[in-house]
Parts: structure tokens; sequence; C-alpha cells
């Protein structure tokens, strides 16, 4: 793809992840309030509010595009609201692109922000044998039993281990302890990891990210608005990738109970799709890629992505780990942020979380975590019903 | 286990997911008969979603009651519901696994029968096909090391 392509950064914002037991929109609101005050752009001249959504927060619709606008100042701007569970911040965005590239505006609000009940995640109440949600956990099988059967699959496979695992965790939380946006800043040792409760074996509860509250949000351009205010060096979007799955599937995917049979179509990887199409549509190769932001919902799942986005070959991100070349300071650090080791997922906000830090990674403002010369990063995350995506941004 | 009423014993947790034969069981999805794509559960919508065939008749068909360990895991707290519940005490953590089955070429997951953790599994083991009832006495789907 041509970089007329591209959309500007001009402004970025979050809310600091947590459990702060406040309504979502007062967290939007920050991070919105923080973007536009970073991109140096009054609310009004938005033109385009662009809303990640959940279900969480009681019935669908509520968590929207225009729950922000409205708390914002009602002014009249285009609204979206998109929901695609973990990737709904990603499809926002790239709504918003649409929009700029079709020249339909020229500046729009990328925003997302939650607040996570309390307690386990567990589905309603009833019986619902046609809903493999109800029915996995009919037979004993939650979240975690998915992360852990990757992870124990790559110790049989690649000879990860668990101090392998744990050594995620340790380097996720000495990246986020800087990070005044994270909400746990707190240094780990392998010690502390293996003391912690084991959830799944072979995952312990040091392994397994928790939910948090929290909101981000991004003001974006068209590349000719962004040189008009002085700002032609802000960092760029490059690709959004958000493809869906390739039949057969090659994993059980949560909430499904089997694979598809790959008996009439060969079995394919969706996690390795999503950075491929971002990687085809940027016309960067992972060799370019100076820093990356991937979902780590379990310490062995970082270790995969890095896999999936061809920062090595299948197989090796243990040993690139081992080598301190995913730590900052090493060849290609992964969650510079801390990761959702340190933030705990805020589903609607956590993909546009990634683009934050990699937008302030790119400007040279990422402080004592900061990735020294970094041009090009980027993020990966899957969630839900086939839902995924990945997003290039250079400079 | 002796505390469940034998009356509801071959009471299935879910209908028409597998064959109530205690000693042979097997799980029970559909087939293509265009593109012979297997699904488990199976597929009710009557559409193959094979994206390159166009499929509308499948027959019920039973798959294979062995397979080779892909994975494992175990739950070391007890699931919520609709997970039948016992006390916080009284529960035991169970295994569970992913099996590769050849035939069929997918992965089905399911717990492992009861006596057999984690310690005893190992990735490529043979696997197979049982029943065993959950603590409200149906009866599910398990898999347990072939013998």
């Amino acid at each position: 793809m041509s970089a007329n392509r591209d959309i500007a950064i001009l402004g970025v914002g979050m809310h600091p992840w947590g459990k702060w037991g406040r309504n979502f929109v007062d967290y939007g609101v920050v991070a919105a309030r923080a973007a536009l005050a970073d991109a140096g752009v009054h609310w009004r001249d938005v033109r385009f509010v662009s809303g990640a959504a959940t279900i969480r927060n009681g019935y669908p619709g509520q968590v929207a595009g225009a729950t922000f606008a409205q708390a914002l100042g009602w002014q009249g701007a285009q609204v979206n609201t998109s929901y695609a569970a973990c990737a709904s911040g990603s499809q926002a965005l790239a709504a918003a692109r649409s929009k700029i590239l079709s020249g339909e505006c020229e500046v729009a609000l990328v925003i997302g922000a939650d607040t996570t009940p309390k307690g386990f995640l567990k589905p309603q109440p009833g019986d619902r044998p046609d809903d493999p949600d109800w029915v996995r956990f009919r037979i004993g099988i939650t979240n975690p039993t998915y992360f852990a059967l990757y992870a124990r699959r790559r110790m049989a496979s690649y000879g990860d281990t668990l101090e392998d695992f744990a050594a995620v965790k340790v380097k996720n939380a000495a990246h986020g302890l800087s990070n005044e946006n994270a909400r746990y800043r707190k240094a780990f040792s392998a010690a502390d990891v293996a003391a912690s409760p084991m959830v799944a074996d072979p995952l312990r509860l040091m392994d397994i990210c928790a939910t948090s509250d929290g909101a981000a949000a991004i003001i974006v351009s068209s590349v000719d608005y962004a040189r008009r205010i002085g700002k032609a060096g802000a960092p760029r979007i490059a690709a959004i990738s958000t493809v869906t799955p390739s039949f057969a599937s090659a994993l059980v995917e949560m909430p499904d109970i089997a694979t598809d049979s790959a008996i009439a179509a060969p079995a394919q990887s969706f996690r390795a799709a999503l950075p491929k199409k971002a990687y085809e549509e940027a016309g960067i190769g992972p060799e370019d890629v100076s820093v990356a932001e991937v979902y780590d919902l379990s310490t062995a799942l970082e270790l995969d992505w890095i896999e999936d986005l061809q920062l090595c070959a299948r197989g090796d991100a243990a040993k690139l780990l081992r080598a301190g070349e995913t730590q900052v300071g090493g060849r290609i650090p992964v969650n510079p942020s801390g990761g959702l080791a340190c933030f705990g997922e805020a589903v609607p906000a956590q993909a546009l979380a990634q683009v934050c830090e990699l937008t302030w990674q790119l400007r040279g403002q990422a402080g004592e975590r900061q990735v020294a010369n970094a041009t090009v990063g980027i993020t990966a995350n899957q969630g839900l019903f086939g839902h995924g995506s990945s997003v290039i941004v250079k400079r | 286990m002796s505390d469940v009423n034998p009356k509801t014993a071959s009471v299935p947790a879910l209908d028409g997911w597998f064959t109530l034969d205690c000693e042979r069981p097997q799980l029970l999805g559909n087939r293509c008969a265009a593109c012979g794509t297997v699904y488990f559960p199976k597929l009710k919508s009557g559409y193959c979603r094979n994206p390159d065939c166009d499929g509308e008749a499948f027959e019920e068909t039973a798959l294979s009651r062995t397979g080779t360990l892909w994975s494992y895991t175990n739950a070391a707290y007890q699931p919520p519901e609709p997970f039948a519940q016992v006390d916080k005490d009284a529960f035991k953590p169970f295994a569970i696994a992913a099996v590769e089955l050849e035939a069929e070429k997918m992965i089905v997951l399911g717990p492992i029968v009861n006596g057999t953790g984690v310690e005893q599994l190992k990735v490529g083991m043979r696997m197979e096909l049982a029943l065993e009832p959950l603590a409200d006495g149906k009866l599910t789907w398990k898999w347990k090391v072939a013998a």
C-alpha cells in the first residue's frame, strides 16, 4: 500500500488502569481530554467519534461512541460504534481511517473505556446447550484452560519451561514499573511467580492476566491536516488488520469445544494471519519492526505472538527471551508498556492502549521504558468469536 | 461414585452429544455429504461452513473413539456454574485433555476421568473416550489414557 493510505496520530491519552469502581464514561472523558490536549485540537474540530464497544456494562448500545460524545459535549459530529471483543478498539480505528481516507472528515476521536464487573467471568444463567460458552463451562472448561493447553503444547513442541513463562512476567513487570498508566507497578521475581497458586497446570496465577478498568483515546487525522497544523512528523498508522480466521481452525479457540475438521480444507492459524495482513498492507516486513505490543493474556501466549509476528522462527521465542532480546535494550523489545501483565485487560480500551504505547515509543516520550530509535511498531491481539487485530505504526 | 443415584447416572448432561454405551462410548457429530467435513458438536444450521462448499445435507456420524493427546491441563479451582458445584472443601482438581482425532483431523476437548492427574500425562499418549458422571450425577464424555 502506498503512503497516501496513511493517517496521522495527532494525540493519545489514557486513564490509568485499575479497579476504580467508577463509571466507564468518566474514564473515557479523562482519556479523550488528554488526547485532545496532546493533539492541540479543539473538541469542536473533531467531526467523527468512533467508539469501541463492549456489552458488559448493561444493555448493548450503552458503551458507545455517542455516550462519550455526549459526555464531552454534543457538537454534531458523526458517530460510530464498533464491537469486536478484544479488537473493538482496532475496528473503531479502522472506521475512523475509512472516514478520513474517503474525505468525509479530517479529524476523528477513537475511544474505548470499560468498568469490569466483580468476580469470575461466567455465562448467563439458564440451560443453553446450543451455546458453546455454556457447554464448555458445563463440563468444567474455563478461560485459563485454553491458555494452559497452548502453554503445555509449547513445552512439548519446543522445550519451553516454567522458568521461561515466569521470565516473561518478570520482564513485563520490570517494563511496567515506570508506567504511570499501569495498574500493577511492582517488580516480580521468578520465585514470586513459582510461589503463586496453580490455576491451570502449567500456568499459575501470576502467569495469567487480570481484568481492569481503564480508558484509551486517540486523535487521528489526514496526513494533510497534520501537515497544516505543523505536525507533519507525527507517527502514522500504516496498517490495520482485522481479518477473520480462515476455515479450518488450527487451534481450539475459546469458547469452542473442538477445532474445525481439516478434512476438506487445511488447518490454518488465526493468530499468524492477523500480522501477516498488516505487513502486506503496510509494505513493511518483520525485520523492520523496532517494538511490539502483544496480547499477553498469559505469559506463554506472549511467546506464541512473537512467533506469529515473525520476529523469530517458529519455536524460537523462548530463546529470544532467554537472550534478553525482548526486553527494553534488546533487539526487539516486546510489551515495553508492561503488557497485560501490568495492566490487566480492559476489553474495549486495550487495543487502543497498545497504539498509545507505540505512539509514545515512536515519539521518544516513553521515559524509562523507551526503546531506542523506535521507528516501526506493531500490535497484535485476539478475542472471542473470531475477532482479532494487528496495527502497524511508523514514523 | 457411590453417592450417585443410579436412576440419573444414565442421563446425559448434553442430549445427543454422545452414545450412552458405557463400555465403548462415541461422540456424535455430523458430516457434510458434499465435502466430508465433520462437525462436533453437530452443525445445526444446515449450511456447511467450508467456504468452498455449498453442502446442505448432513448425516449423523460417530467420531473415532481414540486419538492422540495434543495437550493437557487441569482445573485447580472449581469452575463456575453451570459446572455442577460441590462444597469448596470437597472439590478435587481434575485434568483436562485436548485430543487429536486423526481420521476427523480435529482436536476435541474434554475432562479426563477421575483419578488421572497431570503428572500421569504426556503429550502424544493414546487416549480413548469414556463416560463419567459430573457432581450432579449427569453423564459427560471424558478422556482416559488408552488401555
